[in-house]
């Protein structure tokens, strides 16, 4: 399929402690929004991690665009914004234009300088994500919203076809975590930006994804939310009430 | 004597010069190292350095002729901190006092055997930038230029794995590369570095000058550059105090660091209190 941009096999990963992902099969076409979710340990970050060929797959194939995941290497078709727990140094002495300026290096063969009209480039993902004022400060001083808007940034700033969203919003509030999905929809509806988005939270998926991916280290269901609130396998699952409440947000 | 004439000296000027170079490099490495959490490698290598040295005195090798035997045994040691890291799932601080506890036993070991310590053996423990030779200069500054070139050449991969290893490789950057890159420049350095301030205070000059620079910089490339200015001033300033003074050159280079990172400190602390809590 031309505009299949992820694909798994039958993928499984696996830790010393045993697995962690079996048996995924899954298709991601060109413009989805999937939202993965799954309880806590289901491998929904396994998954991507697999995916980006960060985790080793034990068993199965994936592949990105078409290529094996452990030989891709068109990284300039992916943004990812990893959980952002593991992300910050508060003392690392970097303005966000020149952590934005790194997400251009997949676009650079060695020596990979910056040039004049990558900094505009910068500036204007900046501006585009309300965040230009800032380009000069410390990251360190930035609020947690604007320091997910700056990676948000980074990610976008080699204009990806895939994002790939890791809990991207766990530590902001409410109101700051709504405008943030309502910037990754307008790209993925404007730029036509596959997404991939990691999280809990199952009324966020319905209100702005296309496709929800439902984990549990085996997959328990992947298709439109629509489906997912229609499905008595879901509703035997969740139970039925659980299920209404989730679908009511939606 | 005044300050011309003890400038017309050679071994002053050589001195100078070989601090400068050999400074300015531990500074900007020191930047890359403390944010990744490595900064005692210095202290590992040194000791590894002291180690090599030892071998090297043991088979006649005196001055410029030891870094035959220092050079690539540090430059292995460096790689093998990694691999440990690596593959025996390892911290790096772990992995830095294996490789130091190797060291400098090795080197204890070859100095006993070879008649106790000597003169020169110690020269490496404190440093004594005044002893620098000739050759020891064209070394350095052959050795500065690799350093510098590589630096350059690989800034933008070294702060893209100092802010994010997974980041970085999701970027495409072979971060194994960079990190072996990263410790290599790291053992040149140190090897250089052990007349400068010798094996017991190299890690102050890989620490300091990056640890002031992260309290003023408004930027990485601002980082990068007020630690190399902390590191040349001090060489100096240091050479000058000790001819003054008449204290040892390397420990008063190691105590205008800690005095130039108090400044910093408190300079940070009167622009900005609330950046302390």
């Amino acid at each position: 399929m031309p505009d299949e941009v992820v694909r798994t096999e039958s993928l499984g990963c696996s830790y010393r402690v045993g697995p962690v992902l079996e048996d995924i099969s899954i298709s991601v076409a060109a413009g989805d929004y999937v939202g993965i979710a799954g309880p806590n340990g289901s491998g929904k970050s396994t998954l991507v991690r697999a995916l980006l060929g960060l985790n080793i797959i034990s068993s199965g194939a994936s592949t990105l665009f078409g290529i094996p995941s452990e030989r891709f290497n068109e990284w300039s078709r992916v943004g990812y914004l990893p959980q952002h727990v593991n992300l910050f140094n508060p003392v690392f002495p970097a303005t966000v234009a020149e952590t934005v300026g790194l997400g251009l290096l997949s676009l650079k063969r060695f020596p990979r300088r910056l040039t004049r009209q990558d900094r505009r480039k910068v500036d204007a993902v900046l501006e585009e994500l309300g965040i230009y004022g800032l380009a000069g400060k410390l990251i360190g001083e930035l609020s947690g919203g604007q320091q997910q808007r700056m990676l948000l940034a980074r990610a976008l700033v080699n204009d990806p076809e895939l994002l790939i969203l890791d809990e991207p919003t766990a530590a902001l509030d409410p109101e700051t975590r709504e405008r943030f999905y309502r910037l990754v929809s307008d790209i993925n509806r404007n730029r036509g930006v596959t997404v991939l988005l990691v999280t809990h939270d199952m009324g966020t998926i319905g209100l702005h994804a296309s496709r929800l991916l439902y984990l549990d280290k085996r997959l328990l269901f992947y298709g439109s939310f629509d489906e997912f609130c229609h499905s008595s396998e879901m509703a035997a699952l969740f139970g039925e009430h659980s299920q209404h409440l989730m679908c009511h947000r939606h | 004597m005044n300050v011309l004439e003890f400038l017309s000296y050679g071994f002053v000027q050589r001195a100078l010069l070989a601090g400068t170079l050999i400074a300015t490099l531990c500074s900007v490495l020191g930047v890359f190292l403390v944010l990744r959490r490595m900064s005692l490698i210095g202290d590992g290598l040194a000791h590894v350095t002291f180690g090599s040295t030892a071998i090297a005195l043991a088979l006649k090798l005196y001055s410029a002729s030891s870094l035959l035997v220092s050079l690539p045994v540090v430059l292995l040691s460096s790689l093998g901190i990694l691999k440990l890291t690596e593959k025996a799932r390892l911290s790096g601080d772990a992995a830095i006092g294996i490789v130091s506890a190797m060291g400098i036993s090795a080197g204890i070991i070859l100095a006993s055997v070879g008649g106790g310590y000597n003169v020169d053996l110690l020269s490496y423990l404190f440093g004594n930038i005044l002893s620098i030779t000739r050759e020891e200069v064209v070394i350095a500054a052959g050795l500065f230029c690799v350093v510098m070139v590589l630096l350059t050449l690989f800034y933008n991969e070294l702060l893209a794995i100092t802010f994010n290893e997974e980041l970085a490789k999701v970027s495409g950057i072979r971060t194994n590369l960079i990190n072996a890159v990263l410790v290599l420049l790291t053992a040149l350095s140190v090897v250089l570095a052990m007349k400068l301030v010798g094996i017991m205070l190299i890690s102050s000059l890989l620490i300091l000058p990056a640890a002031s620079a992260l309290q003023l910089a408004r930027s990485f490339r601002a980082c990068v550059i007020l630690a190399a200015i902390q590191g040349c001033c001090s060489v100096v300033a240091g050479i000058f105090v000790s001819f003054a003074t008449n204290l040892p050159a390397s420990a008063t280079v190691v105590l205008l660091n800690l005095m130039l990172f108090g400044c910093a400190f408190m300079l940070r602390y009167v622009r900005n209190p609330k950046s302390n809590n």
